[in-house]
């Protein structure tokens, strides 16, 4: 397993730099989107809120895969050439902001209804109030499952091995058939995802206790 | 169109349907078998026999943090070494069991600890051990609220199962692999379809769970 | 303390995971298989002409599993029966050490590396590497290949063998054939490399897609049995023999490779 390490770190390395890389701009853009689709899911126009539902239940309800792989063979045929790496960040993107439009609706409708009144009241418009007073709230109450979010993302990203998308479990799976080592190539980089994940998901707990 | 009606022909619709059932038994048996696992092990976790509940939770703790493709593999190419050796399908069975299980444990674990601490010690100055305690005052309670959460983790069951195509278990998502492999014009057809099936069920069963969820509390 | 605590734990479940039981054992497959009445054979799902899944019936056809159904009956005598696992260029090796599968016929090239964790028998296929391409493009061989994307599959020897011949292709590696040749479709990649017989197979089912720049590789293509499985790997070589002298491996070529447009299939024939 160590030989593993040290015969292989530049491309561990260079799987890991594209494992964050990917996971971090997917969380970026998620937040935005999933953050979007969590107000339009409590607008007062019906309509809208429908459309918000709609992309919720539809990105929830679709594994993963399929919406990677779609946009890795499918989106390139009619549309536009999209690179695996792009294509799996894309997917996990859409996914993921489903989850996180979920956790922030949950975050907004939590925040008592009063306060909306009574910030209208004061005078201000309702997207005055939504943005001074309820997401600020919103987002602590959201912030601890936000973080398991990310570390679902993070792991969810193995998704890009199967468009070739550099990770490092598409690394893995290079490295297993060349050395023929299967289970210390995937030995090592699990190692990795927990570099990643544990002190992530340790630190969501820790946070979570002390929110309570 | 044509490649729509071939691609969509029965022959190819049968076989991926034969593919959705073998989705939907993987999950059936997965969600049964880490729904009973994941009770006893966020039980444990409960439990303050400490060192157990630690040991335990580090394990859950791995499982939860690393991708669950990395669990496949283990299963499918790590079990030999321990004499036990599982085709495909049971394979991608105890790869979803382990994982799902300890997800379900940790659902199980705060759920308990979501029964008011009062409510078990109540019911155990009324003399009850604690065992009894657990097993007639606290898990009807903590299970109760804990349905809805339990069915969407048997979604994300359903939907994670397409990632056992790596080892070619003969799932929804490979048997499309298989169509969409013998003529790349059937690729649009096949994603479609394949959408559309897992959202049927998928969806179905999400709304069954906030059903159910709405009609508990 | 704490922080050992996890340490400890971390060490211990590693060591439980890689350490334990590497314990092969060294019983003749063989005898096993004698003993059984039965073959498991690793063969592809997804390569057509070689190991295809039929929607039919599920089953997996082509020349490597019609091969295989003979040499069974050759090894066991007729009431032999021959079951069948779907592997991936990936998949065969592990499989085939952890005993998932008694032996591999699945496009497997004969190959230095693989001779030091696995066994083979003699060639029983002729294979070499090749190009496919669309029809309208300017790749016409390997030379033309510099900063062009190469599209692989993983654990595939091809994928290798690019990067000694063609340094300055970019490769991406997919999961099987399916996947290949549908990157190829979305122009993820200019060329798909693979053995030739894998890709007039491709070219079969895609028109609009062409062999290109001849075989710039030999790919012998080996049964693959476990490591020191040398009695059962002469068995193989033994029914393949017996096969080639009665004429039923010329017949299985032509049932497979007959109709395929620019496929020298009569070169193959072997006495």
């Amino acid at each position: 397993m160590i030989n593993i390490f040290t015969k292989f770190s530049s491309q561990l390395l260079i799987g890991l730099g594209w494992t964050v890389f990917s996971s971090i701009i997917a969380l970026f853009f998620s937040l935005i989107i999933g953050t979007i689709f969590a107000i339009m899911e409590v607008l007062p126009s019906k309509v809208m809120r429908t459309i918000g539902r709609a992309y919720v239940e539809i990105m929830r309800n679709i594994p993963l895969l399929v919406i990677t792989m779609f946009f890795y063979l499918v989106i390139p045929n009619y549309v536009v050439k999209i690179s695996g790496f792009t294509a799996g960040t894309i997917g996990l993107t859409l996914y993921t902001s489903a989850f996180i439009a979920e956790t922030i609706r949950s975050g907004i409708q939590s925040v008592s209804g009063g306060q909306m009144e009574g910030a209208r009241s004061t005078g201000m418009t309702y997207w005055q109030a939504m943005r001074y007073i309820i997401l600020p709230q919103a987002f602590k109450i959201v912030i601890p499952p936000l973080g398991n979010q990310f570390v679902n993302l993070v792991k969810n990203s193995s998704v890009l091995a199967f468009v070739a998308g550099f990770d490092l479990m598409y690394q893995a799976n290079t490295i297993a058939s060349t050395t023929f080592d299967t289970i210390n190539s995937y030995l090592v980089v699990g190692i990795l995802y927990l570099i990643i994940t544990l002190p992530l998901s340790y630190y969501m707990q820790h946070l979570e206790k002390k929110l309570a | 169109m044509q490649n729509w009606i071939n691609a969509l022909s029965w022959l190819n619709l049968r076989f991926l349907l034969m593919g959705l059932w073998v989705t939907i038994y993987i999950s059936v048996i997965s969600v049964i078998l880490s729904f009973i696992i994941g009770s006893i092990l966020g039980i444990i976790r409960y439990s303050k026999i400490k060192w157990i509940s630690k040991i335990v939770g580090f394990i859950i703790d791995i499982i939860r943090n690393v991708p669950l493709l990395l669990i496949i593999f283990f299963t499918y190419f790590g079990l030999p070494n321990f004499g036990l050796r599982p085709e495909t399908i049971p394979a991608a069975i105890i790869a979803m069991t382990v994982f799902e299980s300890s997800m379900i444990a940790e659902i199980v674990r705060s759920g308990i600890q979501s029964v008011s601490e009062g409510q078990m010690e109540g019911a155990r100055s009324t003399g009850m051990s604690f065992v009894q305690a657990l097993w007639h005052v606290v898990l009807p309670q903590a299970y109760k609220n804990m349905i809805p959460t339990i069915i969407s983790q048997f979604v994300s069951l359903i939907k994670d199962t397409s990632l056992a195509t790596i080892i070619v278990v003969p799932e929804m998502m490979q048997h499309a692999q298989v169509i969409y492999g013998q003529n790349a014009n059937y690729i649009l057809p096949m994603f479609a379809a394949l959408a559309v099936l897992y959202f049927i069920v998928c969806f179905t069963l999400s709304v069954i769970g906030n059903a159910i969820g709405r009609h508990l509390s | 303390m704490k922080k050992k605590f996890w340490l400890i734990s971390l060490m211990a479940c590693i060591f439980l995971v890689s350490g334990c039981g590497k314990s092969t054992n060294n019983q003749s497959v063989l005898k096993d298989v004698q003993q059984a009445n039965t073959i498991t054979w690793g063969v592809k799902g997804d390569v057509k002409l070689f190991g295809l899944i039929d929607v039919h019936d599920g089953q997996q056809k082509g020349f490597d599993v019609d091969m295989a159904k003979h040499i069974t009956k050759h090894i066991l005598g007729p009431k032999g029966r021959a079951e069948f696992v779907t592997t991936t260029s990936q998949s065969r090796i592990p499989l085939l050490k952890n005993r998932n599968v008694d032996a591999v016929i699945a496009t497997m090239t004969i190959t230095p590396e693989r001779k030091k964790v696995i066994s083979f028998s003699k060639s029983y296929f002729d294979a070499g590497q090749s190009l496919l391409v669309p029809k309208n493009s300017k790749i016409k061989s390997t030379k033309d290949l510099s900063g062009k994307t190469v599209i692989g599959v993983v654990g595939a020897n091809s994928v290798q063998n690019i990067k000694k011949v063609a340094p300055k292709a970019k490769i991406i590696e997919l999961q099987d054939y399916a996947q290949a040749m549908n990157a190829l479709k979305s122009k993820q990649g200019d060329a798909l490399t693979t053995d030739n017989g894998i890709l007039f197979g491709l070219a079969v089912q895609n028109p609009g897609y062409e062999v290109r720049g001849g075989t710039f590789t030999v790919e012998p293509y080996g049964v693959a049995v476990d490591k020191g499985q040398t009695a059962f790997a002469e068995a193989v070589d033994k029914a393949v023999l017996e096969m080639q002298h009665n004429g039923e491996y010329n017949r299985l070529i032509k049932k497979w490779f007959g109709d395929v447009p620019g496929f020298k299939y009569k070169e193959l024939y072997r006495q």
